[in-house]
């Protein structure tokens, strides 16, 4: 599905990742985590093309998309729910995942709306209010929302869980498990290490701008480096 | 009670103008956080290429649209040209290179045109209509009927069509706007467009009252300006509402003291206003509160 290989990225002079390798294959939910200013989010703005490159290799299904600008990667299939959520705050909550689909003007669409709405019954009830009104969690659902509207086959989640209360957490955790079903594979950057791990498949573990660990996520729980280091057991 | 209505009526047609140049400013601040200081010339350039083309041997209707046609695409390359190559650059260098934009389109129409006053004659002929003892030219009602059928279908734009939301969308939050699809460049180019069309609709609509010349954009674009401000930078309504209030201070500022004054006493307003709302009438800060 999606595969990194050497992949370098600067602000202005200063390089924060110095050749990542990372494979995400069809179907699967995968967990980077890392600490605080290790390169998760330049990596996800990297791979939807908002940041660029400056070495390594891109590819998405068999395209290498290292060229194209961002909305040619949406229109393939490669949608972002980005860190700090970035929702529309001048629109209102259906304007938002209406951009969300921006690329289609089909039938679908409404019924992708209908989807979303199921999926987060509040952005229903507040669909016609300013999408600025909204509360971190709310705000949280809208961006992950707004990505599906898109119709990716996979999924980039910068943080979803980030400033949320627990039991928000695991209702998002669980909206990113069932996205296995609606065969959207996802990738999934995370600082809450356990969160991330305990729902996905694989994981890697970045280290200011490098991947240093990587493997079966049931197994990376279970690493005592990891737990020391990330899950602070 | 008909002079003030008089004083009104000139009010309302240099405010609909001012109105058409504010959200101009409007429209390009919101895609890109520029002030495009060549607004004005977009006014001018609809007035002049419109009479080079009818004394060519253009039917004036025809003129008219060709000469928006050819502003929209200059409004194009200006930013293809100027604009998108200083991406990464700093938003006081953007507005430098849209001063830079502005003398530029000036020299150019010097030589292309001339630095002669022009006109062309008034669409529905000069005979004043009047209206409860005041009197108002009928190229007066095109211009305020003008921007009043231009804000409606702006308005429409950008609350009915996806792409007009994809405008909206891009103002506020661009990096969300690259990440859901959509072109910015697009709307960077589009925004472009409409905002030198516009402006062209203006200098086509005054111009049989006002005249034209190479030289008429710099005083326009200093009063859209401050009426863009006045209204709220970034608001379309408040472009409208700011056009109309520089217009009318003026009219009424050169009706009952001194046409000498009537400069001075819009921007002393504007700065009483800007004092105690920094962001405008209608301003980002003010309006969209999170
Ligand atoms: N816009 C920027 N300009 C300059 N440096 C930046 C910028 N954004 C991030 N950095 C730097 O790049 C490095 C990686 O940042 P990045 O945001 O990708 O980390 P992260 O893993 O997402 O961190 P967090 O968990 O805090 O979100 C950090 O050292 C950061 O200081
Ligand atoms: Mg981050």
């Amino acid at each position: 599905m999606l595969s990194v290989e050497g992949l370098r990225s600067k602000y202005g002079r200063i390089e924060v990742l110095h050749g990542v390798d990372l494979e995400v294959k069809s179907g699967e939910i995968v967990s980077v985590i890392g600490a605080n200013g290790a390169g998760k989010t330049t990596l996800l703005r990297c791979l939807s093309g908002v940041q660029p490159a400056s070495g390594g290799s891109l590819m998405f299904r068999g395209d290498d998309i290292s060229k194209l600008p961002a909305h040619r990667r949406v229109g393939l299939g490669l949608a972002q729910s980005p860190e700090g959520r970035q929702i529309f705050t001048n629109l209102s909550v259906e304007e938002n995942l209406r951009l969300g689909a921006y690329l289609f003007a089909d039938a679908r669409v409404d019924k992708d709306m209908a989807d979303a709405f199921a999926m987060f019954p509040v952005l229903k009830e507040k669909r016609n209010l300013s999408a600025g009104g909204l509360s971190g969690g709310q705000q949280q659902m809208l961006a992950i929302a707004r990505a599906l509207m898109a119709r990716p086959t996979c999924v980039l989640l910068d943080e979803p869980s980030m400033g949320l209360a627990p039991i928000l957490v695991d209702q998002i955790l669980e909206v990113v498990k069932s996205l296995k079903s609606l065969d959207v594979t996802v990738l999934l950057v995370e600082q809450n290490a356990f969160a991330a791990l305990s729902i996905a498949d694989r994981g890697y573990v970045m280290e200011t701008g490098r991947i240093t660990m990587s493997g079966p996520a049931a197994e990376l729980i279970a690493d005592p480096r990891i737990r020391e280091a990330y899950l602070g057991i | 009670m008909s002079d003030l209505l008089q004083f009104v009526f000139s009010g309302l047609t240099v405010g609909a103008v001012y109105a058409l140049v504010a959200l101009g400013f409007t429209i390009i601040y919101n895609a890109s956080d520029v002030v495009n200081f060549s607004q004005g010339e977009f006014v001018m350039l609809g007035g002049m290429s419109t009479v080079f083309l009818s004394a060519a041997g253009v039917p004036l209707p025809a003129a008219a649209i060709l000469a928006v046609v050819i502003t929209a695409l200059v409004g194009v390359a200006l930013n293809k040209f100027a604009i998108e190559p200083a991406r990464n650059a700093s938003v006081v260098t953007i507005i430098i290179i849209t001063i830079g934009a502005s003398i530029f389109l000036r020299g150019v129409a010097q030589i292309v045109f001339d630095k002669q006053l022009h006109r062309f004659e008034s669409f529905s002929g000069d005979v004043p209509i009047e209206i409860l003892g005041a009197t108002i030219l009928p190229q007066s009602v095109w211009v305020i009927f003008g921007a009043a059928v231009i804000f409606t279908g702006l308005y429409l734009f950008f609350t009915r069509t996806l792409t007009g939301k994809a405008v909206l969308a891009t103002a506020n939050n661009r990096l969300a706007a690259r990440l859901v699809g959509i072109n910015t460049n697009f709307i960077m180019t589009l925004s472009f467009a409409l905002s030198a069309a516009i402006g062209a609709v203006a200098g086509v609509l005054v111009t049989p009252i006002t005249l034209t010349s190479y030289d008429i954009g710099i005083a326009l674009a200093l009063k859209g300006f401050a009426a863009a401000m006045l209204g709220g930078m970034g608001n379309p309504f408040g472009a409208l509402v700011g056009g109309l209030v520089v217009g009318l201070i003026e009219a009424l500022t050169a009706g009952y003291i001194s046409s000498t004054y009537k400069d001075a006493a819009a921007f002393i307003v504007i700065l009483a206003v800007l004092f105690v709302m920094p962001s405008g009438l209608f301003g980002r800060a003010a309006v969209n509160r999170v």
